[in-house]
């Protein structure tokens, strides 16, 4: 095995683009245990911790563009204002030793459909940013996740940042786990309301192949928030929207059964999770238009 | 492949690191540190747990050569010579050690906690601790010894 140690983004590029099968690792949270346990024996590991642009994020055009080795305890500390709905998710990841390693990064990497950071990049509509010593693009989260842990990125491609709108507006995660720190999520839900657009953005997590989002649900909202006018006057959302919401939501998900939950209870807790999402954020929008 | 680094404030030389190898297998098996403990490898248990630049984190999902070049900080570091840290007096004193395995890394997320949040609420230090498990104690005693060294660490008898 090689252990290669790149002191820039373009060096790690130019190692990716001739040794494709080298494997990064940002935080190690998910590489490390499957090197301990001999899942996995990769010819080379590239090391993308040396990289100080990969450590950055700086506000852009109404977003922000997040390194993508930024660690979730910085997006807790540093970007819950402007990416609440991040920093939710962030707040959940694991431990504060976890939380101190593990990165946005390694999550997209690893692409696993429980990753706590999936539903909330997709609802907020997301942007991965992938280089590759042929360029730089653009892929929007929607078309990230391909599979159960295999993503869009190409064999020569590194995750450099991900761009997420900071619209100021709120947003909420909420997560289903057996008990309030180290878990795997059981299923998990992220809303973002998009006022400027009179969009809302919905997502699930670990209740489907990939994390995905939940388009009809979305759709049904944003008409109906429109429809009524309450962008402009956030009148409380009457019981049947937030249900028919709730539902819509839980038809998205195709979950299984597995050890953490049955695909019945995550469909059940998912239009659940929906609802109360929904309910936090609408107060809160209220509370600021008012 | 060699790995320098430095341990408990001095410089510290390995040869022969295999490259999937773990910061805690090189602190343990190769310097010699045997006070992190190794006990799931996967960072479910926190008994692990050292600063890696001032920053806890669980030492067996850090791969070595990660650490090229980096300060690493474990419980041996923690004690002033034979003068235990606040932390580590205060875990004998409220009797928070059974087998001991846990202890160690406790002691380095509690002291990390302290350093923060001088006087941490209960479910702050709940917080705080949640990456560390601990089979024997039934956490009580953990919990006393946490505020114990907050308030020996704010009545400045360190
Ligand atoms: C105890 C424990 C609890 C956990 N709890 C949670 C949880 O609650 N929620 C959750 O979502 N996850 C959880 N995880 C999983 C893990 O912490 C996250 O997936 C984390 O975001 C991984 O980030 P990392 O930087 O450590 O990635 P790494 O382990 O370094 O890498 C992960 C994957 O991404 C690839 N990769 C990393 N960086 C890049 C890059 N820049 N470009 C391309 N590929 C890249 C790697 O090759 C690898 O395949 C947990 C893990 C542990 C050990
Ligand atoms: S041995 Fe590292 S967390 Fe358990
Ligand atoms: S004292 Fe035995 S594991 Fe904690």
């Amino acid at each position: 095995m090689d252990f290669l140690r790149p002191a820039t983004l373009a060096e790690a590029l130019s190692i990716k683009a001739q040794r494709p099968e080298a494997v990064p690792i940002a935080g190690g949270t998910d590489v490390m245990v499957e090197l301990n346990f001999d899942h996995r024996r990769p010819a080379a590991l590239l090391d993308l911790t040396r990289i100080a642009e990969l450590r950055e994020w700086e506000a852009v055009d109404g977003s922000v563009r997040l390194g993508a080795n930024v660690p979730y305890a910085r997006v807790i500390d540093e970007l819950g204002d402007r990416l609440p709905g991040l920093a939710m998710a962030s707040r959940t990841v694991g431990s504060p030793q976890i939380r101190n390693r593990g990165t946005v990064g390694g999550n997209l990497g690893a692409a696993s459909p429980a990753g706590d950071t999936h539903p909330v990049l997709l609802a907020a509509g997301a942007t991965v940013e992938a280089a590759s010593a042929r360029g730089t693009r653009l892929i929007p989260a929607t078309e990230f996740y391909l599979g159960v842990k295999r993503n869009a990125l190409a064999p020569d491609e590194l995750i450099t940042a991900v761009h997420v709108p900071a619209t100021g507006a709120p947003q909420q995660f909420a997560k289903v786990g057996t008990r309030n720190a180290m878990v795997i999520a059981v299923c998990s839900f992220a809303l973002a309301l998009h006022p400027a657009r009179q969009r809302v953005g919905a997502a699930v997590g670990s209740a489907a192949p990939t994390p995905r989002r939940a388009s009809a649900a979305e759709d049904f909202l944003s008409g109906e928030l429109t429809a009524t006018g309450r962008w402009d006057s956030p009148e409380p959302l009457p019981d049947p929207v937030v249900r028919r919401f709730g539902e819509l939501v839980a038809e998205a998900a195709s979950p299984i059964d597995d050890v953490r939950g049955s695909a019945a209870y995550r469909k059940h807790a998912l239009s659940v999770l929906a609802r109360r999402a929904l309910g936090w954020a609408w107060r809160d929008y209220s509370g600021k238009v008012a | 492949m060699r790995v320098e680094l430095t341990v408990n404030g001095r410089r510290r030389r390995a040869d022969d690191v295999w490259e999937g190898e773990s910061l805690l297998f090189l602190l343990r098996e190769r310097l010699g540190l045997p006070g992190s403990k190794n006990a799931c490898e996967q960072g479910e248990c926190g008994s692990c747990t050292v600063y890696l630049d001032d920053v806890p984190v669980c030492a067996c999902l850090v791969a070595a050569g990660q650490a090229q070049d980096r300060e690493v900080r474990t419980v041996e570091g923690l004690a002033d010579g034979d003068a235990l840290d606040p932390v580590q007096a205060a875990f004998v004193e409220a009797g928070a050690v059974q087998c001991g395995f846990c202890t160690p890394g406790l002691v380095v997320a509690t002291h990390d906690l302290l350093d923060r949040v001088p006087r941490p609420s209960d479910p702050e230090i709940r917080e705080a601790l949640a990456g560390n498990l601990c089979r024997c104690t039934g956490y009580e005693k953990i919990l006393d010894a946490v505020r114990l060294a907050a308030a020996t660490r704010a009545n400045g008898r360190r």
